[in-house]
């Protein structure tokens, strides 16, 4: 899923400036998961910016509402009873929802409430890990099933830099395994270590953002 | 056939003990600063390495210093790291090296940034990295540049570029069984000359070069041992804790900590280290550092009796 984490509230409060009907809106797929835009945190947060922006001596009227996924038109949608009663839009959902929501009330100030940081997944309650970086280049049948692009620190691809710790920790943060650690142990585990000994070649990222920004058509599917 | 006949090429060819050194570029545009350097350790070793922005602290680029002490009449092995260029600037820099003279060229995947934040050092750790290629894929690069005259695309040069082409190896960092593979990698890759991370535990360390050599990979390529004139007691200790493939045995760090001029015993340290590495079957060289205190080095190089350099 996608992971994204609540901006800081005083910057909230300073980008909100000027507008006196503001819309929450959340997105209950994976932000919810990942406990920054879901229903909860929406309701959370409209209470805590009314009251902030009350201290400063500004009253906006904060309205909520979380859909079931900001990514897709049909739910976006929702929004136009609403939209003509607000001047201004804080969207919890990842940047792809923000977009949409921006996209469709063009005439909407539309204003992120998180920072969107990573392809993720809940390593264990409260806590997430990233998983991919949508390289556009899957080399997981080679690595064992661990993403060297996105969980190693400095995405190599022929094994683990001089910098891996005692204990199989990366050398810039000791929370983080290393992977290049953990690609090595499941190869040894499977008796497959020669797999890990071809060089491989630099990779081709211009089937991710390096390319320019991705587009994928589908004839079969188009209209 | 020689690969790029440079200083320290020509010495593991005759079969001399070879003996390089680091020379970390300064913090500033200074060319003095290099230039002190440059006569404190004039015709002390083979090859001189020039640091690439080491620890992605910025400090003056490995191929200007590497040019001033070439200038000097210090032969440089430039460090390039994959941290900042993606193939294109590597490849690039390359060309505008050799241009200038540079024949040496040590591969690395380069210190990740946040390393940079340490000490009174804000450091630059809000920036993005490369890592387009990694050390071994550059290694590779160097290799197509050399000997056949294409870069990574297969594009070809006007001409090609001979680098005598260096890598470093880890062998005692986790998973130690896996480094000798990685190293063989290097090999494989291309890399001709082989830096290692500081060794304190000449045991092991003899034990890893073993492991290489049962692969045939000490005849392949030319293993210098890394060596780090130790300071102090507190140096060994917080090196042995905190950086990763480096091993300080216990005993070493009380001898320090015992002796009455922690100074001096780290030049002896040094000697001795040096002295028990010449004895580890399949050993080339050794690398050695003495960090921001470079004029240290002439001494001790002498004490270890490996003054004056060969002529080759
Ligand atoms: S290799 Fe690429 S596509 Fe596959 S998990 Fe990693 S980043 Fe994602
Ligand atoms: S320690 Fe491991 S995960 Fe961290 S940068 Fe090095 S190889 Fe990558």
């Amino acid at each position: 899923m996608i992971i994204a984490e609540w901006k800081p509230l005083p910057e909230l409060v300073e980008i909100l400036k000027g507008h006196t009907n503001v819309l929450v809106v959340g997105c209950a797929t994976c932000v919810a998961e990942c406990a920054a835009g879901g229903e909860r945190e929406v309701e959370t947060l409209a209470p805590l910016l009314q009251m902030a922006l009350k201290q400063e001596g500004r009253t906006i009227n904060v309205r909520t509402s979380t859909l079931e996924r900001q990514c897709e038109w049909e739910f976006v949608e929702e929004l136009a009873k609403v939209a003509p009663q607000v001047d201004a839009i804080v969207s919890l959902a990842c940047g792809i929802g923000i977009q949409a929501v921006a996209e469709r009330f063009p005439e909407l100030a539309v204003y992120p409430g998180v920072n969107t940081t990573a392809l993720a997944i809940r390593q264990e309650p409260g806590t997430w890990l990233a998983r991919c970086a949508a390289c556009g280049d899957c080399v997981l049948g080679e690595t064992f099933g661990f993403c060297p692009v996105a969980r190693c620190a400095k995405s190599l691809s022929n094994g683990p830099c001089g910098g891996t710790r005692k204990n199989g920790k990366c050398e810039i943060d000791e929370n983080i395994d290393c992977v290049w650690y953990q690609i090595y142990e499941r190869a040894k585990a499977r008796g497959k270590v020669e797999q890990l000994l071809k060089v491989r070649k630099p990779k081709n990222w211009s089937n991710s953002g390096h390319g320019g920004p991705k587009r994928v058509v589908r004839e079969d599917l188009r209209p | 056939m020689m690969k790029a006949g440079t200083r320290l090429e020509k010495t593991l060819r005759a079969g001399q003990f070879a003996l390089t050194v680091e020379v970390g570029p300064p913090r500033g545009p200074n060319p003095e600063d290099v230039l002190r350097k440059a006569q404190q350790l004039k015709g002390v070793a083979d090859g001189y390495n020039v640091t690439d922005n080491q620890t992605a602290v910025v400090r003056m680029s490995s191929i200007a210093g590497a040019r001033l002490l070439l200038d000097a009449g210090c032969e440089p092995i430039m460090q390039m790291t994959c941290r900042d260029r993606n193939r294109i600037a590597l490849q690039s820099d390359l060309l505008g090296a050799w241009a200038l003279g540079m024949r040496n060229c040590l591969c690395l995947s380069g210190d990740h940034q946040k390393a940079g934040a340490s000490g009174k050092l804000k450091g630059h750790p809000g920036s993005k990295n490369v890592f387009d290629v990694d050390s071994i894929q550059l290694i590779s690069i160097l290799k197509g540049m050399r000997d056949e005259g294409v870069l990574e695309s297969g594009d070809p040069i006007s001409q090609p570029t001979p680098f005598f082409i260096g890598a470093v190896w880890t062998p005692l960092a986790p998973p130690e069984e896996f480094r000798v593979l990685r190293l063989a990698k290097k090999i494989e890759a291309g890399a001709d000359f082989i830096q290692t991370q500081a060794v304190f535990d000449i045991k092991r360390f003899a034990t890893a070069v073993k492991a290489a050599a049962d692969r045939g990979l000490t005849d392949r390529a030319a293993i210098l041992v890394g060596i780090i004139v130790p300071k102090s007691a507190r140096m060994l200790e917080y090196m042995n804790a905190n950086v990763p493939g480096v091993e300080v045995p216990e005993a070493l760090i009380k001898r320090m900590a015992a002796a009455k001029d922690q100074r001096q015993e780290g030049y002896q340290i040094t000697v001795e280290l040096i002295q028990a590495a010449r004895n580890i079957p399949g050993l080339k060289g050794v690398h050695l550092q003495a960090i921001e205190s470079e004029e240290v080095l002439p001494e001790i190089i002498r004490a270890a009796g490996l003054l004056p350099r060969p002529q080759v």
